[in-house]
């Protein structure tokens, strides 16, 4: 039981750190939330389910002069990688209880397949078989077909970096040229049809800011330009051009340095596709500079660095 | 007064003081003849300018933007321009994937004094954003 092991393997580091991260019990049985242990007698109350979709990392810049005991699986071990790169965490700081990961769920697509009926408990089979039991009786769904978009293409089910695996090392089965394959295909229709579908998308957004809270990599917080009067970068009205203009800044920040955990979707209310436009960025990265945030620790993103011949970039002519 | 025949358009130009600057007051002493469509901001380095300065433009007015720095390898603060160049070509990919014509923005480099070249980039890419038309048509024409 991965559970039990977990909790072994933090007991095992629990007197060299200040706070373990992990997750519990969220309010109801569908949820998992995160859980700051500083008591050995609080390792009890630790879970291991596909529920634990949070991406823990996201605490450790806050946590930086604190020695920090974290879970991470594949996804989430990315970030900690990039922190490193950005020098946002001292590693000898953290101490990574990795796990292999299968994918999570998406707690969104579960409850649309139970019509948003109250979960009252879910099971989880060996197989990626989910029962969901609600008042209207008992439904199994697959892994597969609940799963966040990123789980279907995951090319790194072990986490990179870690101190303790618990659990044994899975190999990706996914074809990696099916991470950008929806990024492709967007990039086949027309221009109108894409300003018509970034309109759409971002006209429903309530600027509630979710997103941008839940990016472990949006670290300017309280400073953030989209909130500070001086300089103005947005107002505060409700308009389309405002809101496009938030989400220009949260990618523009990130460019070529979002891991895709895809928390800013989860955390998304409204259902924007907030990531896209990151994964997009990535992949010119990638085309561009042979750049993967998240990978390797000795790295430097690319906008933070330079060639003086750069042999991709072609001077354009009018 | 505008050398294309059409009702002016808003270009917006982030020029750097060292050099594409000096090279369109190069331009001005010589007289040469440019269309009047841009307006230009004088920014310290072309490193600058943040992508995001070019989206803000364009969002809220601008039919076509123009960021011009000295040539790589020139650059007054050493490399200020190579870090332009990455993040400049980055935004110019991203452009169309959010459905703006890549061709209202364009970077280049042009010294303090390439007159001539300033002259015949801003008349051609001021003859590009007028083929392109104004960016914000639907918009103006419902108030």
């Amino acid at each position: 039981m991965i559970s039990q092991r977990l909790r072994e393997a933090i007991a095992g580091v629990f007197s060299e750190v200040d706070v373990a991260l992990a997750y519990q019990q969220g309010f109801d049985k569908l949820h998992a939330t995160p859980c700051f242990m500083t008591m050995p007698e609080e390792i009890n109350k630790l879970i291991w389910n596909p529920l634990c979709v949070h991406n823990l990392t996201s605490y450790l810049p806050s946590l930086k002069k604190k020695k920090v005991a974290v879970v991470v699986k594949g996804c989430d071990s990315r970030t900690i990688v990039q922190f490193m790169q950005e020098g946002l965490i001292n590693r000898e700081n953290v101490v990574i209880i990795g796990i292999p990961c299968n994918g999570v769920i998406s707690v969104n697509k579960v409850l649309h397949e139970t019509n948003h009926e109250p979960i009252e408990d879910i099971t989880f089979g060996e197989n990626g078989e989910i029962t969901v039991k609600t008042l209207k009786g008992e439904k199994t769904l697959l892994l597969s077909d609940v799963c966040p978009d990123k789980c279907k293409t995951c090319q790194y089910p072990t986490p990179i970096v870690y101190d303790r695996l618990v659990g044994d090392p899975i190999t990706s089965d996914k074809s990696p040229d099916s991470v950008y394959a929806d990024i492709k295909e967007f990039e086949n229709k027309t221009l109108e049809e894409r300003l018509q579908y970034w309109e759409q998308e971002f006209d429903r957004c309530i600027r509630c800011y979710a997103c941008r809270n839940a990016c472990p990599m949006c670290i300017c917080q309280d400073s953030c330009i989209a909130e500070t009067r001086d300089p103005h970068w947005i107002s505060q009205r409700a308009t389309l051009s405002e809101k496009f203009m938030f989400h220009m800044i949260h990618a523009l920040h990130l460019a070529g340095r979002c891991v895709e955990c895809g928390e800013c979707e989860r955390a998304c209310p409204m259902g924007i596709p907030v990531n896209k436009l990151k994964r997009k960025i990535n992949l010119d990265m990638k085309e561009l500079f042979g750049y993967e945030p998240g990978i390797d620790p000795e790295d430097k993103p690319p906008l933070y660095t330079f060639k003086v011949d750069e042999v991709t970039i072609k001077e354009h002519k009018i | 007064m505008s050398d294309v025949a059409a009702r002016e358009l808003r270009i917006v130009g982030f020029l750097c003081n060292w050099c594409s600057y000096g090279g369109a007051d190069t331009a001005g002493v010589s007289r040469f003849k440019q269309p009047t469509d841009l307006r230009i901001i004088r920014v310290p380095c072309s490193g600058r300018v943040d992508p995001l300065f070019i989206v803000k433009a364009l969002l809220n007015g601008a039919d076509g933007v123009l960021v011009s720095g000295c040539h790589p390898r020139d650059c007054h603060y050493t490399d200020g321009n190579f870090y332009a160049r990455r993040r400049l070509e980055m935004l110019k990919r991203l452009l169309p994937f959010l459905g703006i014509d890549e061709r209202r923005f364009h970077y280049t480099w042009i010294s303090a004094s390439e007159g001539g070249k300033w002259q015949q980039t801003v008349t051609d890419f001021t003859k590009r954003v007028h083929e392109l038309g104004p960016l914000h048509a639907k918009k103006e024409a419902t108030p």
